[in-house]
């Protein structure tokens, strides 16, 4: 197990740093200028020497190369280099952002499984009846209804029944619970319900096909409760298509939610991107994408391990 | 304890009666599967009994009912489609389709369990074999986990599996299909049933493993005095094994009775069909195979009359009017047809014909396809547990010669694993062997180029196994056929591929309007046609067929074998026919290839191999495939193979053969066997010859 692991941990390297090779070139490659943003933004006038001078101190001017080689450096050594904009490191503001963010996926993450697996379930056991159209209305809105429309819908909603809307200011969980809860429960809400729609559908159709194989079929002829079928028997082979997906879902909500932080005025690592793409903010965006592809690897690993788990002819190899 | 129960007269009234009574009783069964295409009638006004102890085969071909009628014994019917419409299921006196859903549970894995065909599915593959042993014991005999640990020891000694205590812990993956069908009949047998119902449970394995699973089975059911119903469409195992049997057609029973009635005096032609169409180890070869034409009707629509009269040869005006009821014609022996007097009377179902004169093989010239020491090995890396991993290689063919000259057909029987399929693919080149020639037509092919290759692949063809996977479901019947007429050039223009399409459709016994038709909509005797076809347009001059029989229903086989044998006549082919059931090996080769573990074992004619088997694994293979004749079958001692094939991994040392040899010794553990001739045209590889 040890070993396993630390050769997966070894194999994130060369992934780590294809990606590192690809995003920086790719953001060389893509037009715009940090210093004439920064500089004819707001109506200034600089003149030629100004920008020499700023591209000058932001390293900008320096052949690709060398530019390169110090974004390698800077990897080797954890530092992922200061914002070409607020000049502050790139790690401190991904920190500001990130504890927020990896909140609301989890929260989603939690509050999908835990409609998911009944709700896909049930369809599946009571397929084509009333129950499964009832579920398979609220997958199919789930699925149809834009995550931040949900989420103004939920702050209209709160403000109209409650005469309230959630604090604005984010409070980490373990200063204040309440506060942090009441901000941060709504968009993982609005977020959740797609992902529980996407989950219950894969989990319908993957008990449904487990309930026609043909060691479903061998438990009943068992006598064995037709709950003890699904619960031991069904259940844990239809999970294996699922837990993909719940690694997919759960990697894409990092960074990915750019439009929901916006409605709930969150300040999270989609909405900081998102800034730092419009400024061409090389370093941080560079620094960001690092981040996502390594929650990606990771969860993708984490998927994995619980594969294994699940199933023992990935445990001891099968044939 | 109750009163009445405890008294001894009423407990020994009790007893006798039970003994006359049948254990089951099936009464005038009706189930139908309503689907959105329609009502099928799957079961219709079917009744049987089974006495304690006895072994009932109900035998016929798929879509007849047999599995179906069983499922509704077991309470297990796809529901909500599946539905028992009328009759009776009465075992010890209670009929089961009163009782509620939890008093069937009560009873099924109880007093009645099930063993299914396919032993990779049927067991679960993320539970530890010791669960799913375990799992009725816990369930209906209340025993504690402890208990039922060493109960499911006993049942896996019983079942003749050795280290149960280790075997417990494994998972399905880690097992063998024999041992896996094994663990089903321990889990069967786990709370002392009185009744198993074994939906063919051999289909799935080697012969020789086949041979082990059914002595097996019949002698538990003899020693603990269970009775057993085994579904099949395997007439030798019926002959070998049952006491009494029941054929079915089309949703009804044509044919019941002891299994010495049944095979000795049928009265339905369609017991005589499917009798007659199956080639035999025990008879003269050289008739053609005298098959049933035609297909099994549509239940959703059935005929009105007999439902076999469509394909019976002896059909009268009768017989399409009104359905023939089952009536006795013997003590215990019942027919369902109208003229089973006529047959009782000795009229003949079929009149045996000749093959015709017998093709021409070329003795003379050199060999159309010669292999000399071929070799393929495929690289494999195999985790052997969490963390580690095996490199390892497989001999799939390991030093194999042999040759087919023009006009032969050479047969390659052997257990799976042995080989035979990758010979096929490799002298198709479709892999690329290790070492050794493969010289067709005078050249040596074994390491031409894709781009040499496409000449050739024009001459040799292939006819694969499943005729469902390898016909394109995208593509129309015609342009399946047309496409390697395209490819190849043979034909400029449509009208001129339109006309071959309808030819070659004719040569195989299809219609020309099925050309417009999707695989999907054609049976599977039906699409191994099309993929013979297929094979034709290209005009090879050798054929590949890779078990192209395997998946087809008895009556469906006749008619293809007799479809390749008139072909091969026609257009003067020369076939390497690869399959593991040796009655149709011995009838459509002229000389047979006997391999295992990837290594030739015995080299012979036809005729030669069968009378004067000369390696014990042949002799072993032989004595394994049980007979569809009982009286020949009890004349006969079964000898069933002991153990299992060897992994290909790991093959043993010297004769691969040796781990399950009955004569081997030193020699035989140390040193590879040389192929070596005999006599003349007889080649073996063994030390003991």
């Amino acid at each position: 197990m040890g070993a396993y692991l630390a050769k997966r941990i070894l194999t994130m390297i060369p992934t780590l740093l294809g990606v590192a090779v690809l995003i920086f070139l790719m953001l060389r490659v893509v037009p715009g200028d940090i210093v004439e943003l920064k500089m004819r933004g707001d109506g200034g006038a600089p003149t030629i020497q100004q920008i020499e001078a700023e591209r000058a101190r932001l390293g900008l001017d320096r052949p690709l190369i060398a530019q390169f080689g110090s974004w390698m450096t800077g990897l080797a050594t954890l530092d992922l280099g200061t914002s070409m904009w607020t000049e502050k490191p790139v790690t401190e503001e991904i920190a500001g952002r990130i504890g927020l963010t990896l909140q609301v996926a989890v929260m989603a993450t939690i509050i999908a499984i835990l409609l998911a697996l009944p709700l896909g379930t049930l369809s599946a056991l009571y397929k084509d009846t009333w129950v499964d159209q009832a579920i398979r209305i609220f997958t199919i809105g789930g699925l149809a209804i834009p995550s931040f429309w949900l989420g103004m819908i939920i702050i209209l909603g709160l403000l109209y029944a409650f005469n309230w809307i959630p604090p604005m200011q984010y409070v980490p969980i373990w200063k204040d619970p309440l506060a942090n809860l009441s901000q941060l429960i709504w968009p993982a809400l609005a977020v959740g319900y797609r992902f529980s729609a996407v989950l219950a559908r894969m989990v319908r159709s993957s008990i449904i096909e487990v309930m026609r194989e043909d060691y479903i079929r061998t438990a009943r002829a068992k006598g064995v409760h037709e709950r003890l079928v699904i619960a031991r028997h069904a259940l844990r082979n239809a999970m294996l298509p699922a837990v993909t997906v719940i690694g997919l879902e759960f990697a894409f909500l990092i960074g990915g939610l750019v439009v929901t932080e916006q409605v709930f005025n969150l300040n999270g690592l989609g909405r900081l991107f998102v800034q730092a793409v419009s400024r061409s903010d090389f370093t941080l965006v560079q620094g960001i994408v690092m981040v996502i592809a390594l929650v990606f690897i990771v969860s993708n690993l984490l998927v994995d391990l619980a594969y294994a788990w699940l199933d023992p002819r990935i445990r001891y190899g099968g044939k | 304890m109750d009163l009445a129960e405890a008294a001894p007269a009423a407990d020994g009234t009790d007893a006798s009666a039970d003994a006359a009574a049948p254990l089951l009783s099936v009464r005038d069964l009706h189930v139908s599967f309503h689907t959105s295409r329609g009502i099928v009638r799957a079961v219709e006004g079917i009744s049987y009994d089974v006495k304690r102890g006895e072994m009932l085969a109900i035998v016929g071909e798929s879509g007849c009912g047999k599995s179906v009628s069983s499922l509704a014994v077991m309470g297990l019917l796809t529901k909500p489609s599946g539905r028992v419409e009328r009759g009776q299921i009465l075992f010890e006196g209670r009929d089961l389709l009163k009782l509620s859903d939890e008093q069937m549970r009560e009873i099924r894995g109880r007093d009645i369990s099930m063993i299914f065909q396919e032993p990779m599915t049927s067991l679960n593959p993320v539970l530890s074999i010791g669960l799913q042993v375990m799992e009725p014991l816990l369930i209906h005999l209340s025993m504690t986990e402890a208990e039922a640990r060493a109960r499911a020891v006993e049942l896996l000694t019983l079942v003749g599996i050795t280290d149960p205590d280790r075997r417990l812990e494994q998972f399905p993956h880690q097992m063998s299909g024999g041992m896996r069908q094994r663990i089903m009949i321990a889990i069967g047998l786990a709370c002392n049933p009185k009744l198993i119902i074994a939906d063919e449970p051999t289909t799935a394995l080697d012969v020789t493993i086949q041979a082990q699973i059914l002595e097996l089975m019949k002698d538990l059911s003899r020693r603990l005095g269970i009775a057993m119903v085994i579904i099949t469409h395997n007439l030798g195992i019926v002959a070998r094994y049952a006491d009494r049997v029941a054929v079915m057609y089309a949703a009804r029973i044509v044919e019941k009775g002891t299994a010495d009635d049944v095979f000795l005096k049928p009265r339905h032609p369609y017991a005589v069909g499917l009798m007659r169409s199956v080639p035999r180890l025990d008879q003269p070869r050289g008739l053609r195979l005298e098959t049933i034409e035609g297909l099994p009707p549509d239940l959703r629509n059935p005929p009105k009359g007999c439902r076999f009269a469509p394909r019976c040869p002896l059909k009268l005006g009768l017989c399409d009017a009104e359905a023939p009821q089952l009536a006795s014609v013997g003590t215990g022996h019942e027919a369902a047809c109208h003229r089973s007097g006529d047959l009782a009377a000795g009229v003949k179902v079929f009149e045996p014909t000749p093959v015709g004169e017998s093709h021409a093989i070329d003795m003379t010239g050199r060999p159309l396809l010669a292999v000399a020491h071929m070799k393929k090995y495929f690289d494999v890396s195999r985790r052997v547990s969490w963390r580690k991993s095996e490199k390892g290689q497989v001999k799939a063919v390991d030093d194999v010669s042999f040759a087919i000259r023009r006009g032969e057909t050479l047969g390659l029987v052997g257990e799976s694993g042995c080989g035979k399929t990758t010979i096929g693919r490799t002298v198709l080149r479709l892999e690329t062997p290790t070492s050794g020639e493969i010289s067709f037509g005078g050249s040596d092919i074994a390491a031409f180029s894709q781009t040499d290759m496409k000449p050739v692949r024009r001459k040799m063809q292939v006819v694969f196994q499943d005729p469902f996977s390898s016909l394109n479901p995208r593509m129309t019947v015609g342009q399946i056929i047309a496409e390697p007429m395209l490819v190849h050039g043979l034909v400029r223009t449509d009208a001129e591929a339109k006309a071959r399409i309808d030819t070659y459709l004719t040569r195989v016994g299809l219609f020309p309007y099925m050309a417009e038709r999707y695989p999907h909509e054609m049976s599977g005797g039906q699409r191994q046609r099309i993929g013979i076809a297929r094979a034709l347009a290209f005009e090879p001059e050798l054929i590949v067929c890779d078990e192209p029989v395997s998946a087809l229903d008895v009556s469906i086989q006749g008619q293809v074998i007799n479809l390749l044998e008139d072909l091969k006549r026609q257009f003067g082919l020369t076939y390497l026919f690869i399959a593991h059931d040796l009655a149709v090996v011995r009838h459509i080769s002229d000389r047979i290839v006997v391999m295992y573990l990837g290594r030739v074992m015995e080299i012979a004619d036809r005729d030669e191999l069968y009378a004067r088997p000369l390696h014990p694994y042949t002799q072993a293979l032989l004595d394994a495939a049980p007979i569809p004749d009982p009286v020949a079958e009890r004349a006969r001692k079964p000898r069933a193979l002991k153990g299992e094939v060897p992994s290909p991994l790991n093959p043993p040392k010297g004769c691969v053969f040796h781990t399950r040899c009955p004569l081997a010794d030193d020699q035989c553990r140390t040193r590879i066997p040389a192929a070596r001739d005999v006599l003349e045209g007889h080649t073996v590889a063994c030390h003991k010859v």
